[in-house]
């Protein structure tokens, strides 16, 4: 044990109560730190894979077309010139769905895509109307770019993939329709076409209340009669191996494929910005917590400045130097850290798990997802980023009364006129 | 020993001011002093004429406005603040005039504090030297008694024990007998001027006892900031 590690703690020990204060905030600020970060990114998280989960981590939609044209500068080369970027136009839907697929397959990151031909409709029960949009997919692909099979409350996704005429509906539509699974239903395209009769096989929720009041999913070729559509498709939704690279993949695809893409980060903006803001906001409300603890880690060590002048007189007359008396003011700081830390950790820990088994009120959440607990994501980062930012705070505060100790005057001490 | 001595510390015409604006004082008005390894000396006088003042300068704990000083032939007066704790933590043992221990630690504690910061011995050997002085200023008994839990004279004795720790060339001690009675005054001293005489060290302590001041190889009676 190094000498200047053995003096600090008995400083510290000595002055019990000012360092069970210091050591209360830094617990409270590296426990509530971890607390905020695990809820607020839990809730987070859980809205990506929601909408993971529903719409895919991408989009591909509308042909680019090119406005300005690739340039031939010479007959032997075949260097081109191109300015994409801007005046950029675009040919509604996906022409070749197939062949677009088909290309993707070269993108490794992909590992689902389905074609989804999109159309608004008109759904009637003989209870009342609801506009509505029909989604038509091909069911084998679109569980591979979606978690609807675990959507489905009621019936079943092997009834639809066997029954022509049968649809899944959203809860909060069939709710206002008064609709169960083996309901039937009439289907109005809203092109003259006359509406056609189908029967529900299955109820999905995905707890994003838009998806759940409008989207019925039928087969993609029930889709393509009703809306007159013999070729092509709306978009190709697609799952990606890792959802955090779709921007970049965006891009990539862009160029080769000469279609949008729209990774979900762009789709989803405005609630994943709201997430962010939250997330700010409970972080500052939580630096406020460390803040606390880095001023009374400030005031403890103050008060033992003031108090050891004498011992740092004696300490400086035996060769101990000013390194030395920084260091051990220093120590004390790291020794409250250290067991704050770890205290903190335990009490930010053991609360998260608390809070994850808390009901919410009301029944649960829905709305941009459904959840009846507290959704909570613990992972090391957040005890990481909390013992930084109490590290940081409480060495800083450390750092004025360890240097100030530090720069005392052996004969100013000892004449008692020491400032 | 007693052939060869050599000049431990010297200090030539120092000069200190103490102090700030109306209130300064001129307390060390040009104070010159040798000390020689092996003699021990008594600085006498009446009270505030600048004995403790002169103490911290020779102890390199303050800094003169003028003159200078030489611990074994080094001059100290111009050094920095690394060189000056250095030499402190080496070459001089301290016992100051009023507080003379860490008090929440044992006088076996203190005792090592300075050893361990020179850390030129094995723990073991460090604990071994520390109970040999406390024993030595009879507290063999006490070794583990908080400084809290130490009468004055008790923690005077301490701080004379600690001085010696890293066998300085140089004791400089501050009226280390003022809270003893007879008998550990007696103690004390004789283990100061002993270890003089042992060591060669050379011991420069403060006192108001004349039965002390007249034990000692050398007195040097000081008036007014000058030795007289
Ligand atoms: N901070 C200060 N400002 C002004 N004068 C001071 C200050 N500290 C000490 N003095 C004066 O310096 C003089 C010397 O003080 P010092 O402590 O050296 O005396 P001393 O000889 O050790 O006295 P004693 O025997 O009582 O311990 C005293 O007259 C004292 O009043
Ligand atoms: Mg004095």
């Amino acid at each position: 044990m190094s000498p200047n590690f053995r003096i600090a703690f008995r400083f510290l020990t000595a002055k019990k109560r000012a360092m069970t204060m210091s050591l209360a905030c830094t617990i409270i600020g590296v426990g509530l730190f971890i607390v905020t970060q695990a809820t607020t990114s839990g809730f987070e998280e859980f809205f990506i894979k929601t909408i993971l989960g529903t719409d895919g981590a991408m989009r591909i939609q509308d042909e680019i077309q090119d406005t300005i044209h690739a340039i031939k500068t010479s007959e032997t080369s075949d260097f081109t010139v191109s300015a994409r970027e801007e005046g950029r136009k675009y040919i509604e839907g996906v022409q070749e769905p197939t062949q677009i697929i088909e290309a993707l397959a070269n993108f490794a990151n992909v590992s689902g895509a389905s074609a989804v031909l999109r159309g608004n409709i008109q759904v009637r029960s003989s209870f009342k109307n609801e506009s509505a949009q029909i989604f038509g997919i091909e069911i084998d692909q679109h569980v591979k770019v979606s978690v609807l099979k675990s959507q489905v409350i009621e019936g079943s996704l092997d009834v639809f993939r066997d029954t022509p005429s049968g649809v899944l509906i959203g809860s909060v539509l069939a709710a206002r329709l008064h609709l169960q699974v083996d309901s039937s239903i009439l289907i109005d395209p809203l092109n003259q076409q006359p509406a056609r009769r189908y029967r529900i096989c299955g109820i999905y929720e995905t707890g994003v209340r838009d998806i759940d009041k409008s989207r019925v999913y039928v087969r993609l070729s029930e889709a393509r009669s009703l809306l007159k559509k013999p070729t092509g498709v709306t978009f190709i939704q697609l799952n990606l191996n890792d959802p955090y690279r779709a921007p970049q993949d965006a891009l990539h695809m862009e160029e080769v494929l000469r279609h949008s893409a729209e990774p979900w980060q762009e789709r989803e903006k405005s609630w994943l910005s709201a997430f962010s803001a939250l997330k700010i906001s409970s972080g500052i409300t939580v630096s406020v917590f460390t803040l606390i603890a880095g001023l009374a880690m400030f005031n403890t060590l103050a008060m033992i400045v003031l108090e050891k002048t004498k011992d740092i007189a004696i300490l400086r007359s035996m060769g101990y130097e000013r390194s030395d008396i920084t260091q051990i003011f220093l120590w004390q700081a790291v020794i409250v850290l250290a067991v704050g830390i770890v205290a903190g950790s335990l009490f930010g820990g053991g609360a998260t798990y608390a809070i994850s088994q808390m009901p919410l009120p009301r029944g649960g959440i829905t709305g941009i997802f459904a959840t009846k607990h507290f959704i909570v994501n613990l992972t090391p980062w957040h005890f990481v980023e909390a013992s930084l930012t109490a590290i940081v705070t409480v060495m800083v505060a450390s750092l004025i009364p360890a240097r100030r100790a530090a720069r005392l005057e052996p004969g100013d001490i000892v004449r008692g006129t020491a400032q | 020993m007693a052939e060869n001595r050599t000049i431990a510390l010297r200090c030539t015409n120092l000069h200190r001011y103490l102090g700030e604006g109306e209130g300064r004082v001129h307390v060390l008005k040009g104070v010159s002093f040798e000390a020689r390894s092996g003699d021990v000396y008594a600085i006498v006088g009446p009270s505030g004429c600048g004995k403790s003042t002169l103490l911290y300068l020779l102890g390199l704990l303050d800094q003169p406005e003028e003159g200078e000083i030489s611990i074994n032939g080094q001059l100290m007066s111009n050094s920095d603040d690394a060189a000056r704790t250095a030499a402190r933590g080496e070459h001089i043992g301290f016992v100051f005039q009023f507080h003379f221990l860490m008090l929440e630690f044992s006088a076996l504690d203190n005792v090592m504090m300075p050893m361990r910061k020179l850390g030129k011995l094995t723990p073991d050997q460090m604990t071994d030297r520390a109970h040999q002085l406390l024993t030595s200023v009879g507290l063999g008994e006490k070794t583990h008694r908080l400084g809290t839990q130490l009468s004055g004279g008790e923690q005077q004795r301490v701080a004379v024990a600690r001085a010696l720790a890293n066998q300085p060339s140089i004791i400089l001690a501050d009226e280390p007998t003022g809270n003893l009675d007879v008998k550990n005054s007696s103690i004390v001293f004789d283990l100061l001027t002993r270890l003089a005489k042992e060591n060669g060290q050379a011991v420069i302590l403060v006192t108001h006892n004349p039965d002390i001041a007249g034990r000692c190889d050398f007195t040097r009676p000081m008036r007014d900031g000058l030795f007289v």
